[in-house]
C-alpha cells in the first residue's frame, strides 16, 4: 500500500489548512453561496436534505487499518455512529457540522487521508480492481498506475475547473470489476506482442442522465506516455467541453457530438506536442511499485487440512465461503468479501463499532489492509485458508457475513430520498422492501448472478443503467415512481439496461422485481444466468409477466 | 491602482479601453475583438499593449502576434470556467509568451494558487483589501505532485 512521504503529508496538511481558511472565510462573510459551493465541493462538502455531507476520498478502494479505526473515530465523533461507502470506492458521512470539517480533515491528515476532489467539476479519485494483485486473471497489477494517477490530478492547477466532473478507473485483469468502459477515461493495462506491458486507453463513457459505453481512443499507449496521454485527453475537453447546459458537459457529449475520429486527431495532435519531455521513467515506476509488494505470504498455506473439514461439517459455513470468498493466486490464500448487505441495514452502510472490529480482523488475518469494493461491500484481500472458519464467526457475529456477494440481494444503493438533496425517490426502504421479499437465501442462490442496481433519481450514483435489473426513482406529480431496466452490465460485455416500460408506483416495485426473476426461474435454461436469459428472449417475457394486470 | 506582479505590490500603468473608447495615450488593454479589427493601427499606438481574453476565446488567435502584447489579461467572467487556465498553460507552454499574464475579472482568492502554476504572473484585484490576501494565498501550497508551467 502507498505510504505518505513528507511531501504528500505535507501536501494534505496544507489542504486541510487552506479549507480551514475556506470555511472560516464563508461564514465570516467573504465568500458568497456560490463561490463558496464551488470550493467546498472541492473539498467534499455537500449540503444535503438534513446537514452536510462529507465524501472522503479511498485511493483505488485501499484501507488500512489505522485508516479504518478512524473512520470509526469520526464516526462517533462527528456523525451518528456510522458511515457510508460509495460506489465509486470512496466513504461518506452523513451528518457532520459545516463548522467542524475543517476539524475532521485534520484527523485524516494524520492517518494519510484526505477528501480532496471527491465531488467537483474537477478531477475524481482514480478507482480500480477490488481484488487488484490478487487476482488470478490479472496481467500486471494496476494499483502503481493508480497512484501514479492519483498524484498526477490532485490539485491539478489546469484542470479543475472543468466543464463537469471526471472519473477515471483503471483494471489489470481479463475480467473488468472496474466498470471500466462507463468512466470518462478507462484505462486497461495490456501487454503488446513483445510483452511489454502498456495501456488500452478508452474515453467518453458515463452513466448518469445519458449513458454510453466508453469507446477506445488508443488500443496501445506505451507506459511512459501515460500522463502526457491524460493530460491531452484533459486539455482537449477543457477547452472544447460544452459549458452551457451541465446535463450535456461530460466528455463522453464533446466524444459523441464531436465523433470518436474527430476527437481522436484532436488529442493525438495535441498529445504529439507535449509526449516528449513528460515521460514516466522506469525508475519512477519501480519507486511507486516498491510500495505494492506482495506481503510476506505464509509458503505453507495450501498445507492446511481444516478448512475442507469446516467445510463438509457446517453448511451454513460452507454457502460463505462459496459466495463470499474469492480464488487468490497464492496457494492456501482466499479474498474474503465482507457483506455491507445484510437485509435490515442500508447497503453500504457501516457503524463505529463494525468498522473498528474489521479493522482488527485486518489485522490479524489480512496484513492489516481492506478494500473496498465498487459494488459497496469490503474486501479482506489476503487470507490464509485456515483462519476462514474462525473469521466467518467473527463476521458472523458482525452482522458482516450475509452470504450474498453477487446476488440478487447485494444491491447497490443510493441513499435516495431519505439524505440526498437531489434524489426523487426513496431508494432505501425500496431495497429493504425488496430484500423482505427474498429472505430465502436458497432461492436467492438458485437465482444466482443478478445485479440490481437501485438509484433515486437519473443523475444514477448507483449505476442502475448498468444493472442487470435497474431501478430508477422518478417523481410524477409529487409521488414516486419507479422505472425497471434490464439487461445492463458494467462488466466486460458492458451494456446499457433496456427499459422494462411504464414506471410502477412505489407499492409496485417488489412485486415487479419478484416477478422479473420468477419468469427468470421458469424459462431459463440449464445453468443459463439472467443476464443471458434476457440477450436470448429480450424484455417481452418479462414485460407481459409484469404489466399483466394493468 | 495597485496590482500583484512577480509577488510585489505595483501601480497598474494600463487603462482597459472598450472596443469603442477612443484610444488614450499610454499602456492600453484592449479586448482580443479589437486588437483583431484595429491591430495595424494599434502596432502603431506608442505605449504598451495590453490584450484581453475571454474563457471563449482563442488563444491560437494571438499566437503570431505575441511578440508586440506586452500584458495578457485572462478576463474571468465566471471563476468556474476553467478554460483561462488552459489558456495560460498554452500561451506559456505552447507559445512560449515571455510578456505579463494577468488575472482579472471573477476569479477566487482561491484560485491564485492554481493561476500562478499555469503561469499567471500578475493579478488585478476587485478591491485593493485583497492585495495582502493575493499576497499570501500565492504560497497556498508549498509543493506539488505534476509538471505544469511552474
Amino acid at each position: 500500500m502507498y505510504q505518505y512521504n513528507e511531501q504528500d503529508q505535507t501536501l494534505v496538511e496544507e489542504r486541510a489548512t487552506q479549507y480551514r481558511r475556506q470555511t472560516e472565510d464563508f461564514l465570516k462573510g467573504e465568500l458568497t453561496e456560490d463561490q463558496f459551493r464551488a470550493l467546498r465541493l472541492r473539498n467534499g462538502l455537500y449540503i444535503q436534505t438534513h446537514a452536510p455531507m462529507l465524501r472522503i476520498a479511498v485511493p483505488y478502494g485501499l484501507l488500512n487499518s489505522k485508516q479504518l479505526r478512524k473512520l470509526a473515530h469520526i464516526a462517533r465523533e462527528f456523525d451518528k455512529g456510522y458511515c457510508h461507502f460509495t460506489t465509486r470506492q470512496n466513504v461518506q458521512f452523513n451528518w457532520p457540522e459545516l463548522e467542524r470539517v475543517p476539524d475532521i480533515l485534520d484527523e485524516l491528515a494524520s492517518v494519510q487521508m484526505h477528501s480532496i476532489q471527491t465531488s467537483g467539476n474537477c478531477m475524481r479519485n482514480t478507482t480500480s480492481d477490488h481484488l487488484a494483485g490478487v487476482a488470478i486473471d490479472e496481467i500486471e497489477d494496476p494499483r502503481p498506475y493508480c497512484e501514479i494517477i492519483r498524484q498526477w490530478t490532485t490539485l491539478h492547477p489546469e484542470f479543475d475547473y472543468l466543464p463537469r466532473k471526471f472519473k477515471i478507473a483503471v483494471s489489470g485483469a481479463l475480467q473488468d470489476r472496474a466498470a471500466t468502459q462507463l468512466h470518462d477515461i478507462g484505462v486497461h493495462l495490456v501487454k503488446n506482442d513483445a510483452g511489454e506491458t502498456g495501456f488500452r486507453i478508452l474515453v467518453g463513457g458515463g452513466l448518469g442522465r445519458t449513458p454510453i459505453i466508453g469507446q477506445v481512443i488508443r488500443p496501445f499507449l506505451e507506459r511512459k506516455h501515460l500522463l502526457s496521454y491524460l493530460e491531452a485527453i484533459l486539455r482537449i475537453y477543457n477547452l472544447f467541453g460544452r459549458r452551457d447546459n451541465k446535463y450535456k458537459a461530460r466528455i463522453k457529449i464533446l466524444v459523441k457530438e464531436t465523433g470518436l475520429e474527430q476527437f481522436s486527431e484532436m488529442v493525438e495532435a495535441e498529445w504529439r506536442q507535449i509526449k516528449d519531455g513528460m515521460e514516466l521513467t522506469d525508475e519512477r515506476i519501480e519507486v511507486i511499485k516498491a510500495h505494492f509488494t506482495p506481503p510476506l505470504y505464509d509458503a505453507n498455506a495450501s498445507q492446511d487440512q481444516s478448512l475442507a473439514a469446516q467445510l463438509s461439517a457446517n453448511p451454513a459455513f460452507a454457502t460463505w465461503y462459496q459466495y463470499n470468498t474469492a480464488a487468490h493466486r497464492v496457494p492456501g490464500y482466499r479474498a474474503a468479501f465482507i457483506s455491507l448487505k445484510a437485509p435490515d441495514s442500508p447497503p453500504g452502510d457501516m457503524t463505529d463499532t463494525q468498522l473498528d472490529a474489521v479493522a482488527d480482523l485486518a489485522d490479524r488475518y489480512s496484513f492489516g489492509k481492506i478494500r473496498s469494493t465498487h459494488r459497496q461491500n469490503l474486501i479482506l484481500a489476503d487470507v490464509k485458508q485456515a483462519d476462514l472458519f474462525t473469521l466467518w464467526q467473527t463476521l458472523t457475529s458482525l452482522k458482516l457475513a450475509t452470504p450474498n456477494i453477487g446476488t440478487v440481494t447485494d444491491i447497490i444503493c443510493c441513499p435516495g430520498l431519505d439524505f440526498c438533496s437531489l434524489a426523487n425517490a426513496g431508494s432505501i426502504g425500496v431495497v429493504q422492501e425488496i430484500n423482505e421479499a427474498l429472505d430465502n437465501i436458497d432461492y436467492v442462490h438458485d437465482i444466482g448472478d443478478v445485479k440490481i442496481n437501485m438509484s433515486g433519481c437519473m443523475n444514477g450514483c448507483a449505476h442502475q443503467s448498468v444493472g442487470h435489473i435497474g431501478i430508477l426513482g422518478v417523481d410524477k406529480k409529487g409521488a414516486e415512481w419507479y422505472q425497471i431496466t434490464l439487461g445492463g452490465s458494467s462488466e466486460n460485455e458492458a451494456a446499457i439496461g433496456e427499459r422494462l416500460g411504464p414506471a410502477v408506483a412505489r407499492d409496485e416495485v417488489t412485486q415487479a422485481i419478484t416477478t422479473i426473476l420468477d419468469v427468470y426461474v421458469k424459462q431459463r435454461q440449464e445453468e443459463e444466468s439472467f443476464l443471458d436469459m434476457v440477450k436470448r428472449v429480450g424484455i417481452t417475457p418479462f414485460k407481459e409477466r409484469v404489466y399483466a394486470d394493468h | 491602482m495597485q496590482i500583484i506582479k512577480d509577488n510585489a505590490i505595483i501601480e497598474d500603468t494600463y487603462t482597459t479601453l472598450a472596443d469603442d473608447a477612443n484610444l488614450t495615450s499610454g499602456d492600453i488593454s484592449i479586448s482580443l475583438a479589437r486588437w483583431k479589427r484595429d491591430r495595424e493601427l494599434l502596432l502603431a499606438h506608442p505605449g504598451k499593449l495590453g490584450v484581453r481574453i475571454l474563457a471563449a476565446d482563442t488563444t491560437a488567435d494571438l499566437a503570431s502576434d505575441l511578440k508586440h502584447i506586452h500584458l495578457i489579461e485572462l478576463d474571468f467572467a465566471d471563476f468556474a470556467d476553467g478554460r483561462l487556465f488552459s489558456h495560460a498553460w498554452l500561451l506559456r507552454g505552447r507559445y512560449h509568451y515571455q510578456g505579463e499574464i494577468r488575472a482579472t475579472g471573477h476569479y477566487l482568492m482561491d484560485q491564485v494558487f492554481y493561476l500562478s502554476r499555469v503561469g499567471v504572473n500578475a493579478f488585478k484585484p476587485a478591491k485593493a483589501e485583497q492585495l495582502p490576501t493575493i499576497l499570501a494565498n500565492l504560497h497556498d501550497f508549498s509543493v506539488k505532485y505534476q509538471p505544469s508551467i511552474v
